[in-house]
C-alpha cells in the first residue's frame, strides 16, 4: 500500500475528488457563494469523512459484505446529523446559510466513495490519511471557488469589502453570474482545465 | 459467507450505536440551539426597531437586556383585535408557527396572493415602549416568495401606517437575487413609507424598478432586480397581514385607543 504521505497528497491535484473524479459537484455549486460558508462546509465534510472512514476501517472485517453499503450509509448519516447539530449549536448564523447542504453531505459521493473504495480495504490510520487527503482536495476546490465568487460576486472576502460596490458608493459593478450556481460551473471548469493543462497525464484519451 | 443471524445482529448493533450517538448529540446540544434560535429572533426584533445593527458586536446578555428593557411582547386575538390575557410562561412558550398548524388554534385562509394557507387565531406582536407609551409596533408576517416562505417582522410607528422597518428572519430565496431582501440598503428604503392609504386600505407595494422618494411615492418601494417574484411576494404578504381580517382590526383598535390591558 502507498505510504500515508502519498495518500494525503495525491487527492489534492493528481486525483482531486471534484476536478478529476468529478464527485461532490452539487454542494460545490451551492455553498460557495461566500468564502465563509465554503470554509465551514469544508470543515464539516472533512470531519464527517474522517469519522466515517475511521469507523468503517475499524469494523471493516466484521461488516457482512451483503449489507456493507447500508452500514456505511448509517454511519455517515449519523455523523452528518451530529455535525449539523454541532453547527446549529455553535455557529448558528452560518448553519442557517448552509441550510440543507450540511444534511446533504450524506449524499456527497466523495464520503461514501472513500468509505467503500478505501476504508473497506485499509486500516484505520491509512483511512484517516485518505479522508484527510480527499477532504483537503474537496476543500481546495471549494475555497478557490468561494474565494472568486465572493470577490467578484459581492466585492468582499469573508464579509470585508475589497471592491467597494457601485450601489454603496464605490466603483465595482458586481458580477451577478458569480452569485448564481452557473458561476461556480465556470470556475470549476476553469480549474479542471488548468489542472489538465499543467498535468497532461490527467487528460483521458478519446 | 456469514450467517443470517450474524448479519441481523450486526445491523442491530450498528443501528443501536448510531442512534445513541445521534440522540446523545441532539439532547446535549438542544439547550444551546434553542438559546441561539431565540437570540436570533430577538436580534431581528431589535433590528427592525433600530435598536440593533446587523453585524454589531454584542453579547447574548446585552441582547437579552436590550430586549427586556425596551420590548413588551403581547398576544393579539386577530379576530377581535384585542389583547389576550396570558401568563408570562404562556407568552414565552407561544409558538405562532405551531399554533398555525394546529387546527384548534388556527383557521384556513381564503385564497390570497401571499399564498398563506392557514392563519393562527392569536399572533405574537412586540411593542417598543417609551415610558408608558407605545412607540412602535412589531408585527410578524409571512408569505411565499419564489422558492420559499419568507418569515419576518414589519415595524410600524404608533400612527399604525408609517413603516419603521422590515426584516426577514427566515427564507430560502436565491442568494444575490431574492435573497437581497436581507440587504440592509434595501431594507433602509422602507422606513417612512405608508402601509395604508387614506381610507385605511393596505396599499403598500414593491414596485418593479425604482420607486420615488418617501414623500413622493409613499406606498411603493423599489423592486429587487432579478427577483420579480420575490418582490411581488413581499408586497402581497405585507398587504395580506395588514388587511382587516389579520392585523387590521388590531391596528384599528390601537388607533382608537380602545385596547385594554396595555401593560401586563
Amino acid at each position: 500500500m502507498a505510504n500515508n504521505k502519498e495518500v494525503v497528497l495525491d487527492p489534492l491535484f493528481n486525483n482531486n475528488p471534484i476536478a478529476v473524479q468529478v464527485l461532490g459537484i452539487c454542494s460545490a455549486l451551492a455553498v460557495t457563494t461566500k468564502l465563509e460558508t465554503s470554509i465551514v462546509m469544508s470543515l464539516a465534510v472533512i470531519a464527517v469523512m474522517m469519522g466515517s472512514n475511521v469507523s468503517v476501517a475499524l469494523i471493516r472485517n466484521f461488516i457482512p459484505p451483503s449489507i456493507r453499503i447500508i452500514v456505511q450509509l448509517t454511519i455517515i448519516a449519523s455523523l452528518v446529523i451530529v455535525t449539523d447539530q454541532i453547527l446549529k449549536a455553535f455557529v448558528y448564523d452560518i448553519s442557517k446559510q448552509l441550510s440543507v447542504f450540511v444534511g446533504l453531505i450524506i449524499t456527497n459521493c466523495i464520503v461514501m466513495g472513500r468509505a467503500e473504495a478505501f476504508a473497506m480495504q485499509n486500516d484505520a490510520k491509512a483511512s484517516m490519511a485518505d479522508a484527510l487527503g480527499n477532504g483537503f482536495g474537496y476543500s481546495l476546490v471549494l475555497l478557490l471557488v468561494g474565494f472568486f465568487r465572493e470577490l467578484f460576486g459581492s466585492g468582499k472576502l469573508l464579509g470585508f469589502t475589497v471592491f467597494p460596490l457601485v450601489n454603496e458608493g464605490g466603483w465595482y459593478q458586481p458580477n451577478g453570474l458569480m452569485v448564481l450556481a452557473p458561476g461556480a460551473f465556470f470556475l470549476i471548469g476553469i480549474f479542471i482545465w488548468f489542472l489538465r493543462w499543467r498535468k497532461p497525464e490527467l487528460v483521458t484519451a478519446d | 459467507m456469514r450467517s443470517t443471524k450474524y448479519i441481523i445482529g450486526f445491523a442491530a448493533v450498528v443501528c443501536l450505536v448510531c442512534s445513541v450517538v445521534v440522540s446523545g448529540a441532539a439532547v446535549l446540544l438542544k439547550e444551546r440551539q434553542t438559546i441561539n434560535k431565540q437570540l436570533d429572533q430577538k436580534k431581528k426584533v431589535l433590528g427592525v426597531v433600530s435598536l440593533y445593527e446587523a453585524g454589531e458586536d454584542i453579547t447574548p446578555e446585552e441582547i437579552n437586556q436590550r430586549f427586556s428593557s425596551n420590548i413588551v411582547p403581547r398576544l393579539v386575538d386577530l379576530k377581535t383585535g384585542k389583547y389576550v390575557q396570558v401568563t408570562a410562561e404562556e407568552l414565552a412558550s407561544f409558538d405562532q408557527r405551531k399554533a398555525r398548524q394546529d387546527p384548534a388554534r388556527s383557521a384556513a385562509a381564503d385564497a390570497n396572493s401571499a399564498k398563506v394557507l392557514r392563519v393562527p387565531n392569536h399572533a405574537l406582536v412586540y411593542l417598543l415602549m417609551k415610558g408608558d407609551a407605545v412607540e412602535k409596533l412589531v408585527l410578524p408576517v409571512e408569505g411565499k416568495g419564489l422558492w420559499s416562505t419568507l418569515y419576518g417582522y414589519i415595524a410600524l410607528e404608533s400612527d399604525t401606517t408609517t413603516i419603521a422597518g422590515l426584516t426577514f428572519y427566515e427564507h430560502g430565496e436565491t442568494p444575490g437575487l431574492g435573497g437581497e431582501v436581507d440587504n440592509p440598503s434595501w431594507q433602509a428604503l422602507w422606513p417612512g413609507r405608508k402601509a395604508f392609504d387614506g381610507s385605511w386600505k393596505a396599499t403598500i407595494d414593491v414596485k418593479k424598478g425604482a420607486a420615488g422618494s418617501v414623500s413622493d411615492d409613499p406606498h411603493n418601494v423599489d423592486g429587487l432586480s432579478g427577483a420579480t417574484i420575490t418582490s411581488r411576494g413581499v408586497g402581497a404578504l405585507l398587504r395580506f397581514w395588514l388587511e382587516e381580517q389579520r392585523f387590521g382590526a388590531y391596528l384599528a383598535n390601537f388607533r382608537n385607543q380602545s385596547l385594554t390591558g396595555g401593560q401586563g
